[in-house]
């Protein structure tokens, strides 16, 4: 094992957004599409830090902050999406909600 | 030597969880699948000395997030949702397309691995020394404080967004 350059964590964070990517495409349920998403917001926070401690600067460690910060409105507003789209249709399968399709 | 180790252990943990999270059928077990690999995803941010944000992972995300997840599985009824199938019939075409972009992921990292091969060690006092949170709490405040608070009016905007989208009647 040689040692952990930065390259390593870029292609550990290309794995996870390309897992995360996956689930997005394919998975039915709507709770884990927005875990997936979820994955691919840590996938790139993974990039930011990698890089943050690549060029010694602070910055990276901010704008990971304010990724963290866009997850957590994201998962709120989803989840109560969710919980409106349970309520009227009775489904949390993603291709069953086709009111708009002909 | 002993970083190498806890890298490719807590690679293991994000990989690990994050396939099983993709294709676990029963929802609950994907959340706790997920929460090993934000675990893992926060230990990765301690081994590159960014202490803040792997207390702000584990408090935030696994303390706050995949409570709000959990949270909203139990809510839902999902119990015939898990006896239908788990993909949806595009599932090829979506593996395909992923198959193309990780192959051209893999190329381009490939090729420009040289230019950022980490190795040099970090330079011996950076900055203004101080900790990792003084630091970004010092850059926060100072050089991103706009941003911070445009950040602070999306969260509230999320929530209200989120109470009117879940209540029954406003």
């Amino acid at each position: 094992m040689g040692p952990i350059t930065t390259t390593h964590y870029i292609a550990l964070s290309a794995a996870l957004l390309l897992i995360g990517t996956i689930g997005v495409l394919t998975r039915r349920n709507i709770v884990i599409v927005l875990m997936s998403i979820e994955l691919i917001l840590n996938a790139v926070n993974i990039n930011l830090i990698a890089f943050s401690h690549n060029l010694h600067n602070v910055n990276g460690q901010i704008f990971a902050i304010f990724v963290i910060t866009d997850a957590v409105a994201e998962a709120a507003v989803g989840l109560g999406i969710l919980i409106a789209l349970f309520r009227n249709k009775e489904t949390v399968l993603a291709d069953e909600v086709d009111l708009l399709k002909w | 030597m002993m970083d190498a180790l806890f890298f490719y252990l807590f690679a293991t943990l994000v990989l690990g969880g994050a396939i099983l999270t993709v294709t676990r059928r029963n929802a609950v077990h994907s959340a706790i699948s997920l929460i090993v690999s934000l675990i893992g995803v926060a230990g990765l941010y301690l081994l590159q000395q960014a202490e803040f944000l792997f207390a702000v992972q584990i408090v935030l995300y696994v303390g706050g997030i995949m409570v709000l997840f959990l949270f909203v599985i139990m809510l839902v009824n999902l119990d015939q949702a898990a006896k239908q199938r788990r993909f949806n019939r595009q599932w090829w075409i979506a593996l395909l397309c992923v198959t193309a972009v990780g192959v051209e992921i893999a190329y381009f990292v490939r090729k420009g691995a040289s230019a950022f091969s980490m190795a040099r060690p970090p330079v011996a006092a950076v900055a203004n020394a101080g900790g990792n949170t003084e630091q970004i709490a010092d850059v926060l405040f100072r050089q991103y404080l706009l941003p911070f608070e445009i950040a602070s009016v999306l969260l509230l905007v999320a929530v209200v967004g989120s109470v009117v989208m879940a209540k029954k009647r406003i």
